[in-house]
């Protein structure tokens, strides 16, 4: 068991990296998806169609198939990203997807009647936005939100392909060091297996904490 | 200027078709054992005490919580190493992908048996049946229709899962074109070939399976 304890550190190191990686795709994604959700239900009918085709494309495709794509097939068209740069654009723009399809869900989860009422009492649309539909799609955004935030931290796993050095990477070369497979992929696990449930468990707090709301 | 060239992708499209099949198989495959196992689970969890409960919630936990190319890695290359015994690449990820969506299947499954509407198993005592006959030709035929809409995303799900097969060099679609890409360079054309057969097939399959639910809804 002493080398599983000795590579703690550089375990810990590809977990940063990890962790930085899941942040960045988690917070941009959260902007772009808010935004493009947002246009999904309010814009004008040349807004919907190219988001819809935009959502149902990224979310049609592998991840992996993404990952390849914007590491090895981007510099075809003279743009030359480092991997680094590559796997968060192809992890933001495959979760941007998924945070879209959350936003819509939950605006449209708002019954009409609210809308109506503060349409009723003079509120502008950002008024209305801001005062009525959101305090109440917040509830509904919030837990499967943090189901696609577990589902970046795991998916993340796949930038270890094109050689990024995140957990995933750091426990092969570990491996590939010391012949073990088993007690480091387990411990590897183990890894995932807490930062993953943390947040599951917050999600199904949330989702308990906001189950009184029913229309 | 870079000029298209799809002359080596199209000599080499059986790579691509035959990946594509085996795809849809390892996706089928998984998604019948995952269905057994979490079919059972599911009424283990419901009917069982404590311990089983416990055991059934740790297992569908850590699956779920830990990213599915990790389980690849440990059931291929961490399972033999300390089992003592071999399998192909091919069965080791079937394994990896029948486990992983098992986990995903008794969540289905449990929701699916918690919706059965009591009237009807009342209504199944109230005629005489025996409780496995309630289980059987009451609670599981209603539970199905329940639960036919997230099958079919499941289902879509495990087929856009299976690229990860590639990794361990199992013939599929990804593979196939990672080894196309690798022998031609030809990454463009590649891509530009195989992500549309990702979409359509995904696209066509959940089609099909959304007819199928509407066949058999519950109104």
């Amino acid at each position: 068991m002493l080398f599983a304890i000795q590579s703690l550190p550089f375990l810990w190191q590809g977990l940063l990296v990890t962790l930085h990686i899941s942040v960045l795709i988690v917070f941009f994604a959260l902007i772009a998806g808010t935004i493009l959700g947002i246009g999904i239900v309010y814009g004008p009918g040349w807004l919907y169609w190219p988001i819809r085709l935009y959502s149902d494309f990224f979310r049609g495709i592998p991840l992996l198939v993404l990952i390849f794509f914007m590491y090895y097939g981007l510099p075809v068209f003279k743009v030359n990203l480092n991997n680094f740069a590559a796997v968060v654009l192809a992890l933001t723009a495959f979760k941007t997807a998924h945070v879209i399809e959350v936003v819509r869900g939950a605006i449209q989860s708002i019954p009409k009647g609210q809308t109506e009422a503060a349409k009723s009492i003079g509120l502008t649309f950002g008024q209305r936005l801001l005062h009525v539909i959101v305090p109440q799609a917040l509830r509904r955004f919030l837990p499967p939100w943090i189901n696609a935030v577990v589902d970046t931290v795991k998916g993340s796993a796949l930038v270890s392909l094109v050689g990024i050095v995140d957990l995933m990477l750091a426990i092969q070369q570990v491996i590939g060091r010391t012949y073990r497979p088993m007690p480091l992929y387990v411990l590897g696990a183990i890894m995932y297996f807490v930062i993953n449930y943390t947040l599951s468990l917050a999600s199904r707090r949330l989702e308990a904490r906001f189950a009184y709301i029913r229309e | 200027m870079y000029h298209l060239n799809f002359g080596y992708v199209w000599t080499h499209f059986d790579k691509l078709s035959w990946g594509l099949l085996l795809s849809l198989e390892l996706a089928f495959v998984s998604i019948l054992i995952g269905m057994a196992i979490g079919l059972s689970l599911a009424l283990a969890y419901t009917s069982g005490g404590k311990l089983v409960r416990g055991a059934v919630a740790g297992y569908v936990e850590f699956i779920r919580n830990v990213p599915l190319l990790l389980l690849v890695y440990l059931v291929f290359y961490g399972v033999p190493s300390v089992g003592g015994f071999a399998y192909d690449s091919t069965t080791s990820f079937i394994i990896t992908l029948s486990v992983y969506a098992g986990a995903y299947m008794v969540e289905v499954f449990r929701a699916g048996l918690a919706a059965v509407p009591k009237g009807l198993t009342d209504a199944g005592k109230a005629i005489g049946l025996t409780a496995w006959q309630r289980v059987v030709s009451v609670r599981l035929p209603t539970m199905f229709r329940i639960v036919l809409p997230s099958l079919s995303n499941a289902y879509v799900s495990l087929f856009k899962d299976t690229s990860l097969a590639s990794v361990i060099a199992v013939p599929e679609l990804t593979y196939g074109a990672q080894w196309i890409k690798t022998n031609s360079f030809r990454v463009i054309e590649t891509w530009a070939v195989v992500t549309p057969m990702y979409l359509v097939t995904g696209y066509a399959l959940l089609f099909v399976l959304q007819r199928l639910e509407r066949r058999f809804a519950i109104h």
